[in-house]
Formats: structure tokens, sequence, C-alpha cells
């Protein structure tokens, strides 16, 4: 009897639990199911559907093919539109939230300045679908991507090739995509299409990019080694082993690091002739006695006038891997000063070393002939100078006051000059 | 007609001619580097070709001065021990100072002033042995410390390096001197003073007319008659042609020569 009863129970919770298993699917249609594309392209696909926001008319329009093609089509429309689950949806739908999926890079982006600045309420300032695109997303390596790394540079390029949007935001640099696409990198990138070719992002991060004096960012002067040594990693070893580079890394900021000598955006080619001889002045931004002296120079002269197949700073101190004169590994020191001279004086020897190409000539304990001399030319130059300019002076007063007075006379009017004046001779010059 | 008198040989007036152009050239090519700040400096070193074009002419000039000035020293020492002038050495014919160049060069003051009669100079005044002995010297000076620098390599190895730092220093400040001296002190006293305005043509005819040699050197013309030497020096009045010649050529040696120390001037006041 018991097993009867509890045969029956069984099969009563079987029944019930089928029966509430039916219920559930039978409202699952009304409850979750998200919108086909198509359902929701049958009013967003038709061209011209828009409406105003705050006083300004905004495109409600998707298109529909572009979203086919993009790498959030598998999820539809409610993925990201989820209070757009039935047909009609609320009039204001929320904002997109692409951190429900997307948590890290919101982070990031949230710590960024243009999260920041979007925080502010600044309309400017992209959000993700400023630089990914929306409906259209694709994925970063994808070629017809926004943030492929052939593209980027556009996509910034947007905003940061907009002197006047510069202008508002207070932007320190305000055409960087001009000087990007003119650069070493630019090039590179647009003209052989080359991956490994710094873009912005390569630089300054992608979603958590920060200005470049927050010291936390990949652009600020303590990282811009490191963030170029990405890529130019030899160089940055030199350079790190250098005078500079271990007075940036001990926190100098005096000291230059890449971006000093190389600009940030305009980066050129090292071998064409204006950086050349550009690169001289950039120097003597600091070092400004040394460039005087050599200035006074055979190779300043030169390099001053624009010609680069002489020596400039870098030949004698190296590019990268200046070491101070004291330092017995010095290009400049003197047990290898000789051999630096080599490179363009092959016959030179010690005694050609001893020539000074920063001398001056107003230090007298550092090249006394030279001070010497310059002090006896100068006093010759001024005293030649002062003498004959006063002589004549003197003797161009006397001869045109004579020919004036001669002039006012007439030829009949022969008095005799007056006391003092020229001798009979001076009267019959002519 | 008036009696015209030669002053300068033709070897005398082709050897200006040759120091002149070779003078220019030097100032042409070897100011740009002085003064490599100027604007000017930068267009007419490209103009040119390049330093190296550049260097390639200064040193041409270079050679053609030297040239000139061995040409000289030859001739000095063949009039000297060849023909036995020994006057060349002192007297009214030697360019050596003496002391009535000191006597001229106070009474030429007190004229100046209107303190005094005008002095009777002979055949070269004080400022033209100025004019010779600063050439002189200045071609030695700018010369050796050229020839140093041109080969260091060689030099470098009886000299220590420092040499050539002032060897550099020497070179440019001689080399101002010289070009500042000609372009303004040397063309007043020959050309551009009010007497001989705009251009004294007797360092091209090589003539001066009887007037013009007892106006401006009456010791010298009375010494002649004296002698008896005046004879021998009576020419004819210089041909069109050849005045012609040296108004053009003179003409362009001072414009030439004013625009260069223009522009020096530029780059100097500027500096």
């Amino acid at each position: 009897m018991a097993t009867l009863v509890s045969k029956r129970r069984v099969v009563g919770k079987m029944l019930g639990l089928l029966v509430l298993l039916l219920l559930w699917f039978s409202i699952q249609p009304l409850r979750a199911q998200p919108l086909a594309p198509e359902v929701c392209l049958s009013c967003h696909g038709v061209a011209g559907l828009d409406k105003a926001r705050d006083g300004k008319k905004i495109s409600l329009q998707v298109d529909g093919q572009a979203f086919a093609r993009s790498l959030h089509a598998p999820l539809g429309c409610g993925a990201c539109h989820s209070d757009a689950s039935a047909v009609p949806h609320p009039p204001e739908l929320k904002r997109v939230d692409c951190s429900a999926c997307h948590a890290q890079a919101a982070t990031d982006f949230s710590d960024s300045v243009h999260g920041k600045a979007r925080e502010n309420k600044d309309g400017d300032a992209p959000g993700c679908a400023g630089c990914h695109g929306s409906h259209d997303i694709l994925r970063v390596k994808d070629p017809s991507s926004k943030v492929y790394p052939l593209n980027l540079p556009r996509t910034c390029g947007s905003c940061h090739g907009d002197p006047d949007l510069a202008k508002r935001h207070r932007i320190p640099v305000a055409n960087a995509y001009q000087l990007y696409m003119d650069s070493i990198h630019g090039r590179a990138l647009t003209r052989s299409g080359l991956l490994v070719a710094a873009n912005c992002g390569s630089c300054h991060g992608a979603h958590r990019i920060l200005p470049a004096l927050d010291p936390n960012s990949s652009v600020h002067r303590s990282n811009v080694p490191a963030t170029c040594g990405q890529c130019h990693a030899g160089v940055v070893r030199t350079f790190s082993a250098g005078i500079h580079g271990k007075a940036a890394s001990d926190g100098n900021s005096k000291a230059p690091v890449c971006i000093n000598c190389h600009t940030a955006h305009e980066i050129r080619r090292v071998d064409m002739e204006d950086w050349k001889v550009e690169i001289v002045r950039e120097c003597g931004v600091c070092h400004a006695q040394s460039l005087r002296t050599y200035r006074d120079t055979f190779h300043g002269q030169v390099t001053s006038l624009g010609f680069t197949r002489i020596a400039r700073c870098s030949d004698c101190h190296g590019a990268h891997e200046i070491l101070p004169v004291s330092d017995p590994n010095s290009s400049v020191a003197p047990a290898r000063i000789v051999e630096t001279c080599r490179k363009c004086h092959p016959a030179a020897n010690a005694s050609f070393a001893k020539y000074d190409p920063h001398a001056e000539p107003a230090n007298r304990t550092r090249n006394p002939l030279l001070f010497y001399s310059s002090r006896f030319m100068s006093g010759l130059l001024a005293s030649v100078f002062v003498f004959f300019g006063l002589h004549t002076v003197l003797w161009a007063g006397r001869a045109l006051l004579l020919r004036r007075r001669k002039a006012a006379r007439s030829p009949e009017d022969r008095e005799p000059p007056p006391a003092g004046e020229s001798s009979p001779g001076e009267e019959e010059k002519q | 007609m008036t009696d015209y008198y030669f002053r300068f040989t033709l070897g005398q007036r082709l050897m200006h001619g040759l120091l002149a152009l070779s003078f220019l050239g030097l100032v042409a090519t070897g100011m740009p580097l002085r003064y490599h700040q100027a604007a000017w400096a930068v267009w007419l070193s490209h103009g040119l070709g390049g330093f190296r074009v550049m260097g390639f002419f200064h040193r041409t000039f270079a050679l053609l001065l030297t040239l000139c000035f061995l040409l000289h020293l030859g001739q000095v020492g063949y009039r000297l021990w060849g023909r036995r002038e020994k006057g060349i050495l002192w007297g009214p014919d030697s360019l050596v100072p003496r002391p009535k160049d000191f006597q001229d060069f106070v009474l030429h003051l007190k004229w100046f002033l209107g303190l005094g009669p005008k002095p009777a100079f002979d055949r070269f005044t004080y400022w033209e042995k100025f004019d010779y002995w600063a050439v002189f010297w200045g071609m030695v000076i700018i010369g050796t410390s050229g020839y140093v620098l041109w080969f260091h390599a060689v030099f470098s190895r009886i000299l220590p390096g420092w040499v050539f730092n002032v060897a550099l220093l020497i070179h440019g400040e001689e080399a101002l001197l010289a070009a500042g001296f000609i372009f303004t002190i040397h063309f007043f006293n020959t050309h551009l003073r009010p007497e001989k305005f705009p251009m004294d043509l007797v360092i091209f005819t090589g003539r001066v007319s009887e007037a013009e040699l007892r106006a401006e050197r009456p010791s010298q013309i009375d010494r002649l008659t004296s002698e008896g030497g005046l004879t021998s020096l009576k020419t004819d009045a210089p041909p069109l042609w050849m005045r012609n010649f040296g108004r053009i050529l003179g003409g362009l040696t001072v414009a030439i020569g004013l625009l260069l120390f223009f522009l020096i001037l530029l780059a100097v006041l500027r500096a």
C-alpha cells in the first residue's frame, strides 16, 4: 500500500515538474529572447531615422551590412542594447556599457586622459566607439579596423590633427598627426606599410593613455628610454651606459632622453642633411659654451653654413654612447683621442691631437698662446682702424672743405686764402 | 698738349691686377666661413657650390697670390742684385720709410687741420708705403698661417696641434684687417677721396699728367727735373680704350670690394 502511495506521489511530482517545465518554456519568448537583428533593422535600417537629443539631431540608423561583418554580429543587438529586449522599446535607452565584457579595458580607460575628460563631460573626448567604431567594430588585427596599426594614426589624427581642438583642450602638441606623418615612423607606416613601425599606440598605449607630465605615462621623460627601447633595444642599451642615460636614470630632469634630440613626433632620418645640421644646434641648447667655441673652429663654421661632411658633435663624442672625457672609454679621452681624430684625419698623431676643437681665445689658462695672439690681433686691428679711420675722416673733411671753397669762388675772384690756409700749389691742383 | 709721365711699368700694373683679383677671390671665398652666421654667407657658400668648391677656389687664389708674391720677390731680387739698383733700398725711389715720411705725415696732419700747407710729397707717400708694407706682411702672415692650415697633416708632425688654433685665429683676424683696410682706407686714399673721386686710373694706364704730378708729388717732379730723369719717363696721354678699360675694371673691383666690406660690416654689427 505504502509503495502504491509513494508511486503515485512520484508520478504526481514528475507531472508537476513537467507542467512547470512546459510553463517555463512557454514564457521564454516573452522573457529574455534577444530580438533578431532583422527585427531591429526593420526600423533602424531605414535611412533618415533620427531623433533630437539636447536640441541636436542624432541619427538612429544602423548600417546592417556593416554590423553583419562586425566582430559583435554573433551577439546580436541585445547584448549591448540590453534594455531593448522587446518591441517597442523604451524611448531612451541606456548608454551601451562595454565594461560588462571588457572590464580591464574599461578600467584602464577610466584612468586615461580621455576617460577623465569624459568624466568631466567633455564632449570631444573619445569613448570606446570613438576609436573602435560602434556597430562596425572589427578585431584589432583586421586590416579594415580603425585601430589596425596602419589605420590608427588616421583615427587618432581625426582629433590630434586639429589645431582648433588642441587649442580648446590645451593639448601641448597641436599637430601631432601632421608631425607624425612626416616622421620616419609615419613614413615607414604609410609608405611601406610596416606593421613594426611605431604608431601612436606604440608609445602612448591604447586604453590607458596618460598625459606626458604624468610620471606613470609611458611618454613621461623618465619612461621614454624604456618606451623607445621596446623597439630600439640596442640603442637604449648604449644610451643607458652613457652620461646622458645615467643622468636621466638618476632622475636628473635636465638630462636629455631620446625625444630631446630626436623630438617626439617629427622624428627624422638621422642621415638627412638638415637633421645633421640641426642636431648640432640641439646639443648647443644645453652645451652653449661648447657650441660657441666649436663655431670658432673650421668644423663649426662649415656646419654652420649647412654642410655636413665635417666633424659634428657626434663624430667625436658619439651619439648615444657619449661618455665624459674623464672616462677612459670615452672617444675623447686622452687615450683614445688620436683614434677619434683618425676617423677623418688618417695621418693624425699625438701632436695633431693637441689641437683644441673647443679652443677659447678668452681663456688664458686653457689656451695661453691663443689668448695672447687674440689680444695682439685685436689690438692691431683696433689701432690700425682707429688710426687710419681718423686719418681718413680728417682728410675727407679737409678735401671737401677746400672743394666747396673753390667752387664758391669765381675764377676772377682770386683773393688770397685765409690765414693758415693751403699752399699756392694747392690752388693749382685740380 | 699736356705731357704725361710713367708712374707704373706694365709689369707693375699686371702685378697689381693679379694681386687685386686673387685678393677679391680670397676674401669672397674666405669670409663666408668667418661670418658663417650671416645669411649672405650661407647663400654665398651654397651659391659657389658648397664649402669644398669654395675651399678649392680659396686655395687656387692663394696659389695665385703666392705666385704674385714670389714674382715680386724675384723682381726685387733682380733689381737689387742683377741691375744693382741700390735706390730701391733707400731714398726717394724706395718704399723703405725714411725720416721725410714722418715729417710728411706730421705736415699732412697739420694740413688736415688747416694749420699749414700741404707737404711736398715725393714718388711714394707715407700712406702708400704703409699700404705696401701692410700688404707685404699681411701676405706673409696670412700666407704662412694659411699653408699651415692647408697642410695640417704635414705640419702636425713638426708642430703641436694647438698651433692650428693660433693659425686659424691669426689667418682670420689678419684677413679681416686686410679686407677692412683695403676696402676702406686704401680705396679712400687712392680712389674715393674728393681729389681723386671716383677713381685714380694710374694703376691701369701707368701714366700721370704733368699737372697732376706737380700737384701731387712736387718733390718728385722737381728732383727729376734737376737730375734730368724726367724726359725718360715722358710719354703720350693714355689712349681712350685704356682709360675705359681702367674705369670698367677699376669700377668693378671697387664695387665688389665695397660690397664685400658692406657684407662683413653687416655680419660684424649683427653678431
